[in-house]
């Protein structure tokens, strides 16, 4: 499955490159991709495995910015 | 600002206040403090401008992460405090603290810039229609266009946006699409004539019947087109995110290297070392990878939607990087430098008159839909009273009867059949003889036709340091090199296949080093070739899902100066690219270095900060510059 998120507060560009390379090595991710700009993060996930990666990425996020959420593309 | 951008500038101005106030103390008492004291005296200032940077720096620590950035500020601006402690170390409290200020200012710097290099880049997206009015039951609804149903009318009021493609059923007006092509004149439009999705209704009330679903219309293709555009990597930014891996741990292995070897061959450790492990310090302020890793992606970015801008999607930072190594530009003939519609363009009558022949042959074809027909019937103002007992014979023309007599329409092949006896004429394009009842009366000449901005375009493309301009087609060698002549193409490979007009561009591809081929193409049966060219340009190509799939650039219309124009607003991105990487690289260089040898004396933090969050916001704005088309 392949979802879009809007990433708030996302502000360095080098922490969005570090968060791209540690939600691509989880368990599950088949494609992961954050861009800086549009402050977008890609997601293809195997099926059963969305939610609990979804919630390691946001850890990930967070320790790298404290401020950055993950939210649903409305 | 956003409240947190407000939030830190009230805290810079706080901090900064602070900080004079515990300087101008300093300076004002009567006597030395004493080393600790002093501290005390600057500690307000420094943790109002940094506490953050502190907690941050904490936390990094405990989830094990020494090369984040806040971490490296917090170790470098601590170590600078905790200098005057040394023995032999002077204090250099304010300008430890001065060091934090100045990060922060710089960092709320670049907060705006970024968040107002995305607000462009927003505000260049929005070309999305919000709502469609549709007639439904005969009274008018209005819905989101995701839910507009292909065939069903919908209304569009002068101001308002044309929500999906579509055909006019009713009403005149002018429609903008400076949105989606970049044409800032309006085009004048009317019942039959086709309008896209995304640009903009200006003057009168439009009927239109929907043409396609609304994720199939032209606003969605170009935000599709756009959105995914962003997440292709360029080779230069690889190479960035590459050298930032790299780059922070070496500075700061540098930066323990520093703080040691030099003491420790000079003798007196002890001594030397408070001067040595300032100079370490400022490795540390300098070690951060941002300003790099942020203005490549942005510079790109703002190429891409410059490119947008006047109406040329490019498909990736990739594509652009190739685009602007371009030096030999092919065009497939038809549809790219000519309009692909044929019309009468020369009446040889040698009995009666021209504009009685043209009527005869109108006549003849009036109900064909071959496109000498069509061609043949445009080029008379009024309609034509249609022929009876008519024959197509294909590959060769008609025979009708038109007010009761024999009227033979065609090639030569057609009169030599007939037994009409003629003169071949010897002309470039397509000859259509006319005979009646057995005898010629002449013969029209149909040619393609040119397109007004060709000569211009293959010029500019010259202009931009295009070495070598082809044009394919399958066309007949006499028009194709006519063709090539008029409008200032340098070879011509004509009478082709659509599978030799692929190996052609791919010995072209082959011959060449380093240097790009780019294909132009109107995305009709070129697909394979717009996919195997280094860059494939697909013109006018909005409606044809195979040729935005196989092609690398795409323009909205079908002018094909903007070929020159992209290729160059290619170049120009890509040397703002060029200008950042070589900024920040000599610019942290040239700090790293100098302040090695201590030759920026008590400026080198400062000076570190600079090279550091100084260096980012002006590389952020120098990207921005490549927005602008």
């Amino acid at each position: 499955m392949r979802r879009v998120f809007r990433m708030e507060e996302l502000e360095c560009a080098h922490c969005a490159a570090r968060m791209e390379e540690g939600i691509r090595k989880l368990k599950g991710v088949k494609e992961a991709s954050v861009n800086f700009l549009t402050a977008k993060l890609t997601l293809d996930v195997e099926d059963d495995m969305f939610e609990k990666v979804l919630k390691e990425a946001e850890r990930i996020c967070r320790k790298i910015e404290r401020h950055c959420r993950i939210v649903a593309e409305s | 600002m956003s409240r947190r951008q407000r939030r830190t500038a009230w805290r810079i101005l706080a901090s900064s206040l602070l900080l004079l106030a515990a300087f101008a103390a300093e300076r004002l008492l009567p006597r030395d403090l004493g080393t600790l004291p002093t501290l005390l005296l600057y500690l307000p200032a420094y943790l109002t401008a940094g506490y953050d940077v502190l907690l941050a720096a904490g936390r990094s620590i405990l989830s094990g992460q020494v090369f984040d950035e806040h971490f490296l500020m917090a170790i470098a601006t601590l170590g600078a405090l905790s200098i005057g402690f040394l023995p032999g170390g002077g204090h250099e409290f304010a300008e430890a603290v001065f060091v934090m200020v100045f990060y922060q200012v710089g960092e709320l710097f670049q907060s705006v810039a970024v968040s107002r290099s995305r607000r462009s880049i927003a505000a260049l997206m929005d070309i999305k229609p919000e709502t469609a009015r549709v007639l439904r039951d005969g009274t008018e609804q209005e819905i989101s266009p995701e839910s507009v149903a292909v065939g069903e009318t919908v209304l569009v009021r002068p101001g308002e946006r044309i929500p999906l493609d579509g055909v006019i059923l009713e009403g005149i007006s002018d429609v903008s699409t400076v949105a989606l092509t970049g044409e800032s004149l309006p085009v004048s439009v009317r019942e039959g004539d086709t309008v896209m999705g995304g640009s903009t209704n200006l003057s009168g009330l439009l009927m239109i019947r929907a043409l396609r679903p609304f994720a199939e219309s032209s606003a969605s293709r170009i935000l599709a087109l756009m959105e995914h555009a962003s997440a292709k990597k360029s080779k230069s930014e690889r190479f960035i995110t590459r050298f930032a891996r790299y780059y922070t741990p070496a500075v700061v292995v540098a930066a323990i290297l520093l703080a040691i070897l030099p003491p420790l061959a000079s003798g007196a450790f002890s001594a030397a070392f408070p001067v040595w492990l300032a100079r370490a310090l400022t490795f540390l302020v300098i070690s951060c990878p941002c300003a790099l890793v942020i203005s490549v992606p942005l510079s790109f970015f703002g190429g891409l939607g410059g490119a947008a801008r006047f109406g040329v999607l490019v498909k990736g930072a990739d594509s652009l990087e190739m685009l602007a190594g371009v030096r030999t530009v092919v065009f497939d003939k038809t549809g790219t430098l000519t309009k692909g519609r044929l019309a009468v363009t020369r009446v040889v009558a040698l009995r009666g008159d021209e504009r009685e022949l043209l009527a005869l042959a109108a006549s003849a074809e009036a109900s064909s839909n071959h496109p000498v027909a069509l061609a043949l019937r445009d080029s008379l103002p009024a309609a034509v009273t249609p022929a009876t007992e008519l024959r197509e014979l294909a590959g060769r023309g008609v025979i009708a009867k038109v007010a009761g007599e024999e009227i033979a329409v065609g090639n030569a092949l057609l009169m030599e059949e007939a037994g009409v006896v003629f003169t071949p004429a010897n002309e470039i394009g397509t000859v259509v003889y006319v005979a009646r009842e057995g005898t010629y009366l002449g013969y029209i000449l149909i040619c393609d036709q040119i397109k007004e901005s060709a000569e211009a375009s293959v010029c500019a493309l010259r202009h931009v340091g295009v070495t070598r301009t082809v044009m394919l087609t399958g066309d007949r060698k006499a028009v194709a090199d006519a063709v090539a002549r008029a409008v200032g193409i340098d070879t011509v490979h004509a009478e082709l296949l659509p599978e030799e007009k692929l190996t052609a561009v791919e010995g072209m591809l082959a011959a060449h080093d380093g240097s790009r081929v780019a294909f132009v193409g109107d995305g009709m049966n070129d697909a394979p070739v717009l996919a195997r060219a280094d860059v494939g340009i697909a013109m006018g190509a909005l409606g044809s899902d195979a040729a935005i799939e196989a092609a690398d650039v795409v323009l909205t219309d079908d002018d094909p100066t903007k070929v020159a124009r992209v290729i160059r607003h290619a170049r120009r991105t890509l040397s703002i690219v060029r200008q950042n990487i070589v900024l920040a690289l000599t610019v942290k260089g040239a700090v790293l270095i100098l302040s090695a040898f201590g030759l920026l004396g008590a400026w080198q933090m400062p000076f570190a900060v600079f090279a550091d969050v100084g260096v980012a916001v002006i590389a952020i704005l120098n990207a921005m510059r490549a927005l602008k088309a």
